[in-house]
């Protein structure tokens, strides 16, 4: 299991999700600085949460033109997998590698505090493969710009498409569950082939050791595992 | 060549800050302010030979980088030194 974490200035989850990883596949993953345009041979990419490039413009902008992220969009299109996690998945926006955006949370606060999800029904993919439907994860949020938009159409194209991953519940997707503000109280998103993951949420704050829950480290699992085979 | 770039949200999408905003103002006893939206202006200098020139340069920043077409919209306005 080979994996890498991209670092911009003003990563702040780079070194923590490189402890989950390594806890959990025994492998330290490689890190990769935002001027590589070298990317090795590796099983996913993983871009972490932060505040690259201090969120000047627009959240993720600069990040998703880095070097790195090229060779990140050249590993995508070979089919590779990716999962961006709240800032990486505000790269991954910017890219285009996933669609819709991410815009200031509705009530204007920055939201810090445990979420619980509940995992959608979707297309294949490896990242869920271990996760049944509609099962619940308890998983810290931490962000300003997590509400996500678009458009109906592409709303209801991700819904029958089967690319909402992940949506925050209360038993049921309502109102109060929702952090954020987001369209139809999406979390988290696939590309069309699977293979590209974004999610607000931070698993590597959920890893148990110390965290209210280790609902995070199932869902790391469920990713690294199933990238592997 | 000096050029000014608007980005504004567009239409439909929503704005927390510009209802903040609004809010806020109405607060004041600015009642008669209604649809705040708040954007940003980028200024920035172009070497091109003419102002169409530069605004195809500036559209193509836009496009590129500047503003995330999903859910904004751009204007520039050529500001000619000459």
């Amino acid at each position: 299991m080979r994996s890498a974490i991209l670092i911009f200035p003003g990563s702040n989850c780079d070194r923590d999700m490189m402890v989950a990883v390594e806890r959990i596949t025994g492998r330290r993953p490689a890190l990769v600085w935002h001027k590589d345009s070298q990317l090795d041979p590796v099983d996913i990419v993983i871009i972490p949460g932060g505040f690259s490039f201090g969120d000047y413009l627009r959240c993720g902008a600069l990040a998703a033109r880095a070097p790195a992220m090229e060779a990140v969009i050249d590993h995508a299109s070979r089919g590779g997998a990716v999962l961006g996690v709240c800032n990486g998945f505000q790269i991954l926006l910017e890219t285009g590698l996933l669609p819709g955006t991410l815009v200031r949370n509705g009530g204007l606060k920055f939201v810090c505090r445990e979420v619980r999800l509940a995992v959608q029904e979707t297309l294949e993919t490896p990242f869920l493969a271990d996760l049944s439907n509609g099962s619940e994860l308890r998983i810290p949020v931490a962000h300003n710009e997590g509400n996500y938009f678009a458009d109906d159409a592409l709303l209801d194209s991700l819904e029958q498409g089967g690319q909402v991953a992940l949506r925050y519940v209360d038993n049921e997707p309502s109102r109060a569950a929702n952090p954020n503000g987001s369209a139809r109280n999406i979390a988290g998103i696939l590309s069309a082939n699977g293979r590209v993951m974004g999610m607000m949420p931070h698993p590597e704050r959920a890893m148990g050791n110390g965290h209210p829950s280790d609902d995070g480290r199932k869902f790391l699992t469920s990713v690294l595992e199933g990238v592997a085979r | 060549m000096q050029v000014k770039i608007n980005i504004s949200l567009k239409t439909g999408v929503l704005d927390p800050q510009g209802r903040a905003v609004e809010n806020a103002l109405s607060g004041l006893g600015f009642t008669d302010a209604s649809h705040v939206r708040i954007g940003k202006q980028i200024t920035l200098d172009i070497d091109a030979e003419d102002s169409a020139r530069a605004e195809q340069r500036a559209a193509r920043m836009c496009e590129s980088l500047l503003a995330n077409t999903v859910i904004e919209d751009y204007s520039i306005e050529v500001i000619d030194a000459s």
